[in-house]
């Protein structure tokens, strides 16, 4: 936020995804605006089904089938992708914009040697001979972590261990160096002290290239470790935005301090977690008003009716909670509709 | 993370489409004419019509009547044994597919479960019937057998059992590592409950599109062997048969051969497309 | 009763090895996925079992419950040795023995409605639920789960996520279970819902006296709700012993590692990590390193290590069982004290 002024190197504006078309179609997005900007890292955290990953995918024009941007625009490096044709996306994806998915075991071709498939976009979009391309490659593989590059460059992906794949993954997507890099997810499928190497990782070619990078996660802890902003999503829509530091001392929004409460680590030493009651909704069933307020012990009468604007607080976070300044004073919860278990 | 929710809108309705209803209506077409049309238009084998012999469709026979498909060699109605031959086509065709869907469940099912050495044996059996032309098996069974309706069923269904086997045992054999089916062990559960509440409703929907295939696949064959005079017997109308006794008057007179064999084409056109659909409904994704 | 009231435990694991056998034409190679693995659960307590995957801790669930028969080694529960009791007692065993699974969906079958699936143990031990019962049993059930009765008639795909694990777990209550053994049972459910069952799975301890073997790779979650806790590591167990005390003061080397691996809401980009380093990669449990299976990525490691296995035992100084020679109680020389809060 503190860069706003300067041109983000990409940003969502009022973003709609729709699964289905016409009277059937369900948003899935529901006008979500982000920005990233170079050299900081913005993280979007929401739980299943609240649309963080059809977002991030929606950076990279990269929908799933079924899914189609219905109304906003996403824009990269000033360009609107909106009338991109097949091919102009291709030119940019990898040089300007990279991706690193979830799962490293399925983002590798199993046919192909590693080294060979990190070399493939010298070889293919610089030209680089094959000599050249491999020896790119290799001082790519050195500078991710890979450790003997030469000699493993002609390992396959099934030799590698989990996290020397997810290694192998960030080199790809670095490969070109783009300007903003996408992170799905990029250590939930990876044991404890693997997530932390990769986390340490991609902290550190991030501000080395001074990267605009969204990570996209569930667990806070791991946001916390590489964000200096993040945007809570539920159903479809921004709850909460701000730097990581104000969201987590004290956060505005009911949901956000919900998902806070639940973390395991924020209850250490009571016998009781603070659960959330309920789950979230559908996407085809959001309730009316806030899309929370079924769960939420600050909800009134107000809040099933009127759906809070996402609204600048005091301290330069935003919130779309009607009741955000007693959240944050912690005043008056217990609406008429807060949530029974279940 | 987010890959259940967002497949429920994408899993919105599929509509069945429509050449499977134009399929599913043609075999209905079929399945009337086998039932009623030897009682509407009855067939007779041993009635020979000489004068009115090889006349084409539409001609008008000795006694006045219309002949729509034309006659035979010996002066038969062609669309009299059009009617009565989908008959033995389609019982031929269904009964084996049970029969031979049966076995094959058993079977599969018993060495999906159990897996070890029964699994090994029977799959061993399996692989080297398959390795040995079925034609060439059904030939010889049904030499052995002698022609009758009841023995073309068996024969066809001896040669076909193997592939309904294969496909329940994989089912069986990916169901049997189901958590659910783990659950139900921890709770205590036996071998027999296991397979008929767990393990068996997971077979069905292989085991059906399977079938479906395997239904025009039969007739085929039935066709192919009354066509080398090993199917039917002489007395009863087979689409086979007919073919193979007008392929002496490709000349002279195509449409003994042709009408025969363009109705085998529609039935097994037909009941592939319906398999196709069965195939479709039972995509992983559109499952639950 | 009498002999697991002798030594307290309701389940004891002892010398365990279990894993898979792999097949290379006609050789069967056995691979131990657990490598001599002691354990007990006590009566109504949870014993937490962490580690990182290939660590065992599944096949671990998987040979407690005999899904996996075990190579060797003992599984005694409620004081009968699992290994030998006839098929008859085994079955009627399975009531007080059962366990919950990872994924809430797969281990719900899909055709049968939430009742069915609450009747079934019912319907396979006849007597113990009269079928004029069910109906009233199914509700109370539901109930202790936190599901309605309107929930009864609906099948899992109807269900979320964090309901049909409620689901998962009023089947394993049906039949009044001792001992659950919950596989990563919260893992794949969203935060609020994990604390939701987590909470869940602690008040029908308080209620009904069960004991949990809780086998996850999440050590917040399992720091929260077991009372001991069983670090392990390529199929053995490198440390035990109460949760609290294992947390704050960590002796193994790996133990410390894992700890400080995991991510904290404190954390921030560029504040100095309190990160200890693991390098390597984890060895594989068909060809283990000799003597401590740790020391190929330990930066205690000695020559000692390579040729002598440290036993799990209480060291010097520390209150809880370490399978390190140099577990000493203090921070051990070259670790930094490992913080694990």
């Amino acid at each position: 936020m503190t860069t706003a002024h300067e041109s983000p190197a990409a940003e969502v504006r009022d973003l709609h995804i729709a699964f289905g078309s016409g009277r059937d179609g369900t948003d899935v997005v529901r006008g979500v605006s982000l920005a990233l900007h170079r050299g900081r890292v913005l993280a979007l955290v929401g739980e299943s089904g609240s649309g963080k990953s059809l977002t991030s995918l929606a950076f990279m024009g990269l929908l799933p089938a079924g899914a189609r941007v219905a109304s906003g625009s996403v824009r990269v490096e000033g360009a609107d992708t909106g009338e991109f044709t097949p091919r102009q996306w291709r030119a940019v994806r990898g040089t300007r914009i990279a991706m690193v998915f979830q799962d490293p075991a399925s983002a590798l071709n199993p046919a192909f040697t590693v080294g060979w498939q990190i070399a493939e976009p010298f070889r293919r979009r610089l030209g680089d001979s094959r000599a050249r391309a491999r020896e790119k490659a290799v001082a790519l593989m050195e500078t991710v972590g890979i450790p003997e590059p030469e000699r493993r460059y002609h390992a396959h992906p099934h030799e590698f261990s989990g996290g020397m794949r997810q290694r192998a993954v960030v080199a790809m997507a670095l490969a070109l160096e783009p300007a903003v890099l996408l992170a799905d997810e990029p250590t939930t499928a990876l044991d404890v002290t693997v997530q932390a190497q990769i986390l340490r990782l991609l902290a550190e070619r991030q501000r080395a290239a001074g990267l605009a990078m969204l990570l996209v996660s569930h667990d806070l802890g791991v946001v916390a470790r590489l964000a200096q902003e993040v945007a809570v999503v539920y159903a479809g829509r921004i709850v909460e935005q701000g730097d990581l530091d104000t969201v987590y001392a004290a956060p505005a929004h009911p949901y956000t301090r919900g998902l806070m409460d639940a973390v395991p680590e924020a209850a250490a030493g009571e016998p009781r977690l603070r659960s959330i009651a309920g789950h979230p909704p559908d996407p085809g069933r959001v309730p009316d008003g806030c899309a929370f307020h079924p769960r939420c012990a600050f909800a009134t009468a107000r809040c099933t009716t009127e759906r809070p604007l996402l609204r600048t607080l005091a301290d330069g976070r935003r919130a779309a909670c009607h009741h955000a300044e007693s959240v944050l004073a912690g005043t008056a919860p217990g609406g008429p509709y807060g949530g029974s278990d279940l | 993370m987010s890959a259940p929710a967002l497949e429920a809108p994408a899993r919105a309705r599929r509509r069945t489409p429509r050449r499977t209803w134009i399929a599913l209506g043609v075999l209905a077409l079929f399945v009337l004419a086998g039932l009623l049309g030897p009682v509407l238009h009855p067939y007779d084998a041993v009635a020979t019509d000489l004068p009115s012999r090889l006349l084409p469709p539409g001609s008008r026979t000795e006694d006045g009547s219309l002949a729509w498909l034309g006659t035979d060699q010996l002066g038969r109605d062609l669309l009299a044994n059009v009617l009565a031959g989908s008959r033995v086509s389609l019982v031929v065709g269904l009964a084996t597919v049970v029969l031979g869907g049966a076995a094959g469940l058993l079977v599969g099912l018993v060495s999906g479960y159990f897996g070890g050495w029964p699994d090994a044996v029977l799959s061993r059996i399996g692989d080297v019937q398959l390795a040995f032309p079925s034609i060439l098996l059904a030939i010889l069974l049904a030499g052995v057998l002698g022609p009758s309706l009841t023995n073309i069923v068996i024969t066809l269904a001896v040669t076909r059992w193997v592939i309904f086997a294969r496909v329940v045992r994989a089912s069986a054999l990916s169901a049997r590592e189901l958590e659910y089916v783990n659950s139900a062990r921890l709770l205590g559960a036996g071998h027999l409950r296991i397979l008929l509440r767990h393990v068996l409703p997971s077979c069905w929907q292989p085991l059906l599109v399977a079938g479906t295939v395997q239904v025009g696949l039969t007739m085929v064959a039935e066709a192919s062997l009354s066509f080398l005079g090993l199917g039917v017997p002489v007395d009863e109308a087979s689409w086979g048969a007919t073919v193979s006794l007008g392929r002496d008057y490709l000349g002279s007179a195509w449409w003994i051969s042709t009408v025969p064999a363009l109705a085998l084409a529609l039935v097994v056109l037909c009941v592939g497309a319906v398999g196709d659909a069965f195939r479709d409904a039972s995509d992983p994704r559109a499952q639950l | 009763m009498s002999v697991e009231a002798r030594d307290g435990a309701l389940l004891k694991v002892e010398g365990l090895h279990a894993g898979y056998v792999h097949r290379v034409g006609l050789a069967r190679h056995r691979v131990p996925a657990v490598a001599g693995v002691d354990l007990a659960v006590p009566a109504a307590r949870t014993v937490g079992v962490v580690g990182e995957s290939g660590c065992g801790k599944t096949t671990l669930a998987r040979a407690v419950v005999g899904l996996r028969a075990p190579f060797s080694g003992r599984v005694e529960f409620a004081g009968r040795d699992l290994g030998t009791v006839s098929r008859r007692e085994r079955r009627r065993l399975a009531r007080e023995l059962q366990m919950v699974f990872q994924d809430p969906f797969t281990a719900l079958n899909p055709r049968m409605t939430v009742a069915e699936l609450i009747a079934e143990g019912w319907r396979i031990h006849r007597g113990t639920v009269a079928p004029a019962d069910q109906a009233a049993e199914t509700a109370r059930l539901l109930g202790l789960v936190g599901l309605g009765s309107e929930h009864a008639e609906r099948r899992p795909h109807e269900l979320s996520g964090g309901q049909c694990q409620r689901v998962s777990i009023a089947r394993a209550l049906a039949l009044g279970p001792r001992l659950i053994v919950c596989d990563e049972a919260v893992s794949a459910l969203d935060v609020s819902v994990q604390a939701q069952i987590l909470n869940l799975l602690a008040d029908l301890q308080e209620e009904l006296g069960v004991s949990y073997l809780f086998i996850s790779h999440d050590l917040d979650v399992v720091r929260h709700l077991a009372h001991e806790v069983v670090v392990m590591y390529v199929g053995t167990v490198v440390e035990s012993g109460p949760t609290d005390e294992v947390f704050r003061n960590p002796q193994h080397p790996y133990t410390r590692a894992l700890l400080s691996a995991v991510p904290s809401l404190r954390d921030r980009p560029g504040l100095p990590s309190r990160e200890i380093p693991l390098h390597g990669d984890v060895p594989s449990p068909a060809t283990p390193p000799s003597g401590c299976r740790f020391r190929t990525r330990c930066r205690l490691a000695t020559e000692h290590c390579a040729r002598e296995t440290p036993p799990l035992v209480p060291r010097p100084g520390v209150g809880h069982p370490v399978a390190c020679h140099y577990a000493d109680g203090a921070g051990t020389t070259a670790y930094p004290a490992g913080n694990g809060s």
